[in-house]
């Protein structure tokens, strides 16, 4: 069949395309060329200059790689976002499914929970930093009600309980978002699996493991996928809470360290040669992710 | 569902890292030098000297109709510096800011963001004129002036009378470091306040402007952190600076922890290491008194040095009519302009004998007289490449032995030159 010029162009469904092109296009110019650029500027001794400035950018292959391997902050700040993602991933997943699972469920007050949930997520990091400061400060309420059995130094200013402390805030206050996600995912399991089970003698803790954990698997993908990829975003928490990824860079991000050296400290090209690192583990690390937890779709 | 968790892993990710890019030309700097038509000016947010800025603005706009000014607040962003950068490279900075950070003239410079002063007939003799030998400090590495020395606020410490009084402290003894700890300690065991001081804890590259630096100036009889292509810090006096404060966060005088709000206004801390510019701040909530920073011997008033906290004005190269922007620097620094700025905001303009050209102010504001005395001896920081990176370098090393005792303060302050020396020499 012979196929015209509009569909040689367009596709079989030039319409779907038409609608797609826009997207592409923000995908593009907004995600796909500074991820192209960045991996210039990690290659060129690369600074931001006045428009029309002449200024020498050599080309110096691998030597913002090198000065970011054998830099013990960056080294650290990726060991403290393992650290965050091994807390806040797991405990993202169970604590969601979990409570949307209770929230599923025909309980009182269920409205004024859901909207309880979701607060935190859309309430600005800077208002709600102020409350946890409050809360976790040596003087603060959680160390007044732990008594003799609060840290010292206390959580955000020790060094093995900062990160913890920051994975767990991450936590909560994203949890609203994810809940959201399980809550829409548990509408399409179909009630007959749990009648059938009910059937089989399954009690609710059984159902729950072989009905609704299994049925929202794919949310469950989309979950570790995004909490893991927002993880390694970390900035506001380390920047705020612990102020600027203390104590001695116990809680500093590579997000952080980003902007410290390509912003503040004016080397982006070092910055750059973070962020591609950041980039290529956060894919592996999703590949991973997308082996063990979204296996029984492929 | 495996494409499209892949593409929205890529695209998450993708948006970690940044980009940026310049084009476009800056056009004939000796013509723009002479140009004069309307400018824009940005100043800083803070209440006093945005007052102060509208009137200079109206005072210049009044006389020159064809040479207006556009003024406004720097746009907010989580540093002024961060937002300067990056107009800069976008080429859409404005003639004038009138917060420019001494710090940041380096980086600024680097990125072809700056006209020199010099490059105007009589800038460095207006520059050195009205500044006197406090401008040899602003001058950059290839001996230019990319700002002009505006206003300091020399850094002393404030104390809370109130909370001296409960400790049973009337005329409080603070000079030597001996004397510092010795009342500090009386505050917290009085209960007066929970700490005695409480500079902030946190890591940002200029905090240690705030603790280490004033006492350092004190101590070394106005050393600056980087002298003469090496790093002055690991001596004796910096370690001795150091070694003060650690006893301080030791004996929790000081708190490691990072603090939400003024400390000092809410009766947290007894002391505040602060300019005058924090006087506004205070009026009404905290009945203070100001001295010298304590040096470990106790050195007369009159011989000690200090932080200045200086801000400057800068002209940056998107500026066209670089000739008003000239004519309005000096406007806005003339003796006039100055004594107005003074009135308004209580900061120190940078220009030599200010206790005696605004003697009339200092009479009626005896509160402020001591500032203008510490102003004649004020350190600035270093003006050298890599400027933010020696004192993040800097900070990390302090933070991590003085805030935190996790290791050993002079090795750290030797290991911080070491690096630091290393960063001087690559510029």
């Amino acid at each position: 069949m012979r196929r015209g010029p509009l569909t040689r162009v367009m596709g079989e469904h030039p319409v779907g395309t038409a609608f797609v092109t826009p997207y592409v296009v923000f995908l593009a110019a907004v995600f796909a060329y500074p991820l192209g650029f960045a991996v210039y500027m990690s290659f060129h001794d690369y600074f931001f200059a006045a428009p029309g400035a002449v200024v020498d950018r050599p080309f110096v292959g691998f030597e913002n790689y090198v000065t970011v391997l054998t830099d013990p902050a960056v080294q650290r700040s990726f060991v403290n976002v393992v650290i965050f993602l091994v807390i806040n991933v797991p405990l993202t997943v169970v604590l969601s499914l979990g409570l949307a699972n209770a929230l599923n469920a025909a309980i009182r007050w269920r409205t004024f929970f859901r909207v309880s949930y979701y607060v935190p997520y859309v309430t600005a990091s800077v208002a709600v930093v102020g409350v946890w400061l409050f809360l976790f400060n040596s003087n603060g309420l959680v160390n007044s009600i732990l008594g003799p059995l609060a840290p010292d130094p206390s959580w955000l200013v020790n060094s093995k309980l900062a990160m913890p402390t920051i994975a767990i805030y991450v936590t909560w206050k994203q949890l609203g978002f994810f809940i959201l996600l399980y809550l829409a995912a548990l509408q399409n399991v179909s009630k007959d699996l749990y009648e059938a089970a009910e059937m089989d003698g399954a009690g609710r803790w059984k159902s729950f493991l072989n009905v609704t954990v299994p049925g929202v698997r794919p949310a469950t993908t989309l979950v570790v996928l995004v909490a893991t990829v927002t993880g390694a975003n970390l900035f506001t928490e380390p920047y705020l809470l612990t102020g600027g990824g203390g104590p001695d860079g116990a809680s500093a991000s590579p997000v952080l360290i980003m902007y410290q050296r390509g912003i503040e400290q004016g080397h982006p090209d070092v910055g750059a040669a973070i962020g591609v690192l950041l980039v290529i583990g956060v894919l592996l690390v999703a590949l991973i992710e997308r082996r063990f937890v979204g296996r029984e779709e492929d | 569902m495996k494409l499209q968790a892949g593409l929205l892993a890529v695209v998450l990710a993708g948006s970690l890292v940044a980009c940026g890019d310049s084009g476009g030309g800056s056009g004939d700097a000796d013509a723009a030098a002479k140009a004069r038509g309307p400018i824009t000016i940005w100043y800083s947010n803070n209440a006093e000297e945005v007052a102060w800025g509208k009137q200079m603005v109206a005072a210049w706009n009044a006389q020159h109709a064809d040479q207006k000014i556009t003024a406004q607040e720097i746009p907010t962003g989580k540093s002024s510096e961060e937002v300067i950068g990056a107009a800069i490279t976008a080429g859409n900075a404005p003639c004038l800011i009138f917060n420019t950070s001494p710090a940041s003239v380096s980086q600024f410079q680097k990125q072809g963001g700056l006209v020199p002063l010099d490059s105007f007939p009589d800038g460095k003799s207006y520059i050195e004129d009205r500044s006197g030998d406090v401008a040899q400090q602003y001058k950059s590495t290839d001996g230019k002036y990319y700002q002009l020395p505006w206003k300091s606020n020399p850094v002393m410490i404030f104390y809370n009378k109130k909370a001296f009084a409960k400790a049973g402290i009337t005329t409080p003894a603070l000079s030597t470091y001996d004397d510092f700890l010795a009342t500090s300690r009386k505050v917290v065991a009085a209960k007066a306040a929970k700490v005695a001081i409480y500079p902030a804890p946190s890591n940002e590259f200029y905090q240690s402007w705030f603790d280490f630096y004033p006492l350092y100036a004190a101590e070394t009889g106005g050393k600056q952190l980087i002298e003469n292509g090496k790093s002055t810090f690991a001596s004796d006096e910096g370690k001795k600076v150091a070694q003060f404060w650690r006893t301080m966060y030791q004996d929790k005088l000081a708190s490691p922890e990072k603090y939400t709000g003024d400390a000092f206004v809410d009766g947290t801390s007894a002391m505040a290491v602060v300019g005058p510019w924090a006087i506004a701040t205070y009026k009404g909530k905290v009945d203070w008194g100001v001295v010298p920073v304590p040096t470990s011997s106790g050195k007369p008033a009159s011989e000690i040095h200090t932080f200045s906290d200086a801000k400057n004005v800068a002209m940056y190269s998107a500026c066209k009519n670089r000739g008003t922007a000239w004519d309005v620097l000096k406007f806005a620094t003339s003796k006039d302009q100055d004594g107005k700025f003074l009135a308004a905001t209580g900061q120190m303009p940078l220009r030599k004998d200010v206790a005696t050209t605004y003697a009339d102010y200092f009479a009626k504001n005896p509160d402020y007289k001591v500032f203008a005395d510490q102003a004649s001896r004020t350190v600035e920081v270093p003006n050298v490449a890599n400027s933010i990176t020696i004192w993040q370098t800097f900070r990390d090393a302090y933070s991590k032995s003085v805030i935190f005792g996790q290791q050993d303060v002079g090795q750290a302050l030797d290991e911080a030159a070491q690096k630091v020396d290393q960063l001087v020499k690559q510029s």
